[in-house]
């Protein structure tokens, strides 16, 4: 590849994107979040995680949070699980506030939360029985979520007896049962392998293609958030607040060549300037500056690596 | 075969030679004690009586140091007299292992001197439930109250400070009390294991309670689940195994306090067995009943740990 070559603008769609936009746009808006502010009180003083962040998500889109470490995604994305509570502005579903955790906000954390005195069946009925639901019918379609993730065979196993990989495909299992109106995901495949991530981002957005659902997708892996998303939402640290709000250009369905098309290539361009410039514009203050300390040569001098 | 190194820090063990050490464990102080009974050279600081000889306050089967003996030995030498005769021996409060094994033996199938006293196995028997009343007492409100500790931080503050108090105060002190109020038979003595029992049990109970992953919580919160259901349905479950555990070392201390329970009021169940066998010097019948504390206390608790692996087989922490 030519590095010269000049890549497209980010902002620059195809007309098979565009209308898909369009599309997108029309469809209702299932989360408003309007002016949220939070701020952390600790003995050293306040902290202020997230500052007057505004977005809003549409119906059956797949949003993507990228941003630098500690600039609030996961702040947020717990507020939205309404396991958080903000210290200002208001987040709404489908036009309602969130007031604590509920149902129609199903969530896939980074760690493996499954419970591991349950099989994986009994995890995936879990959120269907805790709901009233009554066993067998909750046992059905466990059943049934479990053939969509390709787990039936392991229906009577135990968390401990699967791999990080299907412990995760359990959890999105689990989280989709109750059929909720948004799935919330914290870095679900941040500890994954490069391998079975690529296989997980592939089913995920299989199994978005498939059912009703709106996606809000964190993640610091800014390849992972493009062939994801619909949107990106970008943040910055110290204070978090909205830097843009992406569209990605890549056209649909997504494929994994696709991450070397130009659009692709633009656009992580885009993120990476979003999210590095800050950066460094920010290392003064930065508490993960570090200074390489001036290390002695401790082998040999003709002895060299280079 | 791959080399075991023995001494790498926090390795696990072979099942293999988890057992051979697990069975050396006990073999290592049983030949302590064989040497120190049967080798004559080493401590053996008496002399067992055979025959009195001349002397005349000598009996046959009296022990007496080696000194005095080696002394009257001499003296009647010197007076042409018959010396007296006797063996190396050890104070009779070390019996040797075969005696004790003979004795374990006996004391079930020795019918007691006389008709109104009990039999070896109704003593034990009586201790029995009386440790199992005083557990089981103390488990019925310690648990459920330890577990609503550890989960609730306002309940926590409520009692722990003065469950904190509570548990320095020697349960033993309470005895005098417990028979004023509870009368001579096993109402103290249970109390007395009660008291030794709960204090501590609620506290490691409710620290338990609390070490349960809190992501666990959220998750079950963010599928619907309510209050009531995150108590019943997340946190009993999640701690279950480590309760149980638990409970088996706090069995475990119950047992210590037996004998002290068992001495208040009228003395009663294997205290009472240890207490006569020790009046009357057979101290092999002493340490047989002690034994059988062990062997019942280490039964007990292996039995419920083969119970653990089949209740909770998704624990990996479980032994
Ligand atoms: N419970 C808390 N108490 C105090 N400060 C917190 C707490 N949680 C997060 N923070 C702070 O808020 C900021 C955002 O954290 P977080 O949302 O975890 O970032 P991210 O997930 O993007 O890495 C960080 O500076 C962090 O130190
Ligand atoms: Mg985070």
């Amino acid at each position: 590849m030519n590095p010269e070559k000049a890549l497209p603008s980010y902002l620059d769609q195809s007309d098979a994107v565009r209308e898909r936009f369009e599309r997108l746009k029309e469809r209702p808006k299932i989360l408003e979040v309007k002016g949220l502010d939070k701020v952390f009180e600790t003995p050293k003083g306040e902290t202020v995680a997230l500052k007057d962040i505004h977005f809003d998500t549409h119906r059956r889109e797949f949003l993507c949070v990228v941003g630098p470490s500690g600039c609030g995604k996961s702040t947020l994305i717990r507020i939205l699980a309404g396991l958080d509570a903000q210290t200002g502005g208001e987040v709404l579903l489908e036009g309602k506030p969130v007031r604590g955790p509920g149902k129609d906000r199903g969530m896939v954390f980074q760690g493996y939360t499954l419970f591991p005195w349950l099989s994986v069946k009994r995890n995936v009925m879990f959120g269907l029985t805790v709901n009233g639901m009554g066993f067998q019918e909750a046992e059905r379609q466990a059943l049934q979520w479990l053939a969509l993730i390709g787990l039936e065979k392991f229906a009577d196993a135990y968390p401990h007896q699967l791999s990080g990989g299907m412990k995760q495909r359990v959890a999105i299992a689990r989280a989709l049962a109750n059929q909720p109106r948004i799935l919330l995901m914290d870095e679900p495949f941040g500890a994954l392998d490069a391998q079975t991530r690529a296989r997980m981002q592939a089913h995920l957005l299989e199994i978005w293609r498939k059912i009703d659902i709106t996606i809000v997708f964190i993640t610091h892996d800014l390849d992972e958030a493009i062939y994801l998303a619909d949107r990106v939402l970008v943040l910055k640290a110290h204070p978090g607040e909205v830097q843009e709000l992406i569209e990605v250009p890549v056209p649909h369905p997504r494929k994994m060549e696709q991450f070397i098309s130009d659009e692709f290539l633009a656009t992580k361009a885009r993120l990476e300037e979003l999210i590095y410039a800050h950066e460094e514009k920010e290392e003064g203050e930065s508490e993960e500056e570090y200074d390489y300390p001036d290390m002695p040569r401790l082998v040999e001098v003709d002895d060299s690596v280079d | 075969m791959s080399r075991t190194n023995w001494f790498s820090v926090q390795t696990e063990l072979s099942s293999q030679a988890k057992t051979v050490l697990g069975v050396f464990s006990f073999i290592l102080p049983i030949l302590v004690w064989s040497i120190v009974s049967y080798v004559p050279v080493v401590w053996h600081p008496l002399v067992q009586i055979t025959d009195p000889g001349s002397v005349s306050y000598l009996q046959v089967d009296m022990r007496m140091p080696r000194g005095p003996f080696e002394d009257a030995v001499a003296e009647a030498q010197a007076e042409g007299q018959a010396p007296p005769e006797g063996f190396p021996a050890n104070p009779v409060y070390l019996p040797a292992p075969h005696e004790v094994a003979e004795a374990l033996y006996t004391a079930f199938v020795t019918p007691p001197p006389s008709k109104d006293m009990p039999w070896l196995h109704q003593s034990l028997w009586h201790s029995i439930q009386v440790i199992f009343w005083g557990f089981f007492l103390s488990s019925a409100i310690g648990v459920p109250l330890g577990v609503l500790c550890g989960a609730y931080a306002p309940i926590s503050r409520l009692t722990e400070p003065f469950v904190e108090f509570f548990r320095y105060l020697p349960a033993p002190a309470f005895g005098a009390l417990a028979v004023a109020i509870l009368g001579i038979y096993d109402g103290p003595k249970i109390a007395i294991i009660f008291i030794g029992t709960f204090f501590q049990q609620v506290l490691i109970i409710a620290n338990t309670t609390r070490k349960l992953d809190g992501a666990l919580a959220e998750a079950a919160l963010t599928l619907g689940a309510g209050n009531l259901q995150l108590l019943t349905r997340v946190v009993v479950p999640g701690v279950l195994p480590d309760l149980y555990r638990d409970l088996r070392i706090l069995l475990g201390w119950a047992w210590t306090y037996l004998i002290v329970a068992e001495l208040i009021g009228t003395t009663s169940g294997i205290t009472w067995f240890i207490t006569q066998q020790a009046r009357y010097q057979h101290f092999e019948n002493v340490y047989a009943a002690i034994i059988i504390i062990g062997i019942i206390g280490l039964g007990t608790d292996l039995v419920l740990g083969m119970l653990a692996r089949r209740f909770f087989p998704w624990d990996r922490n479980g032994k």
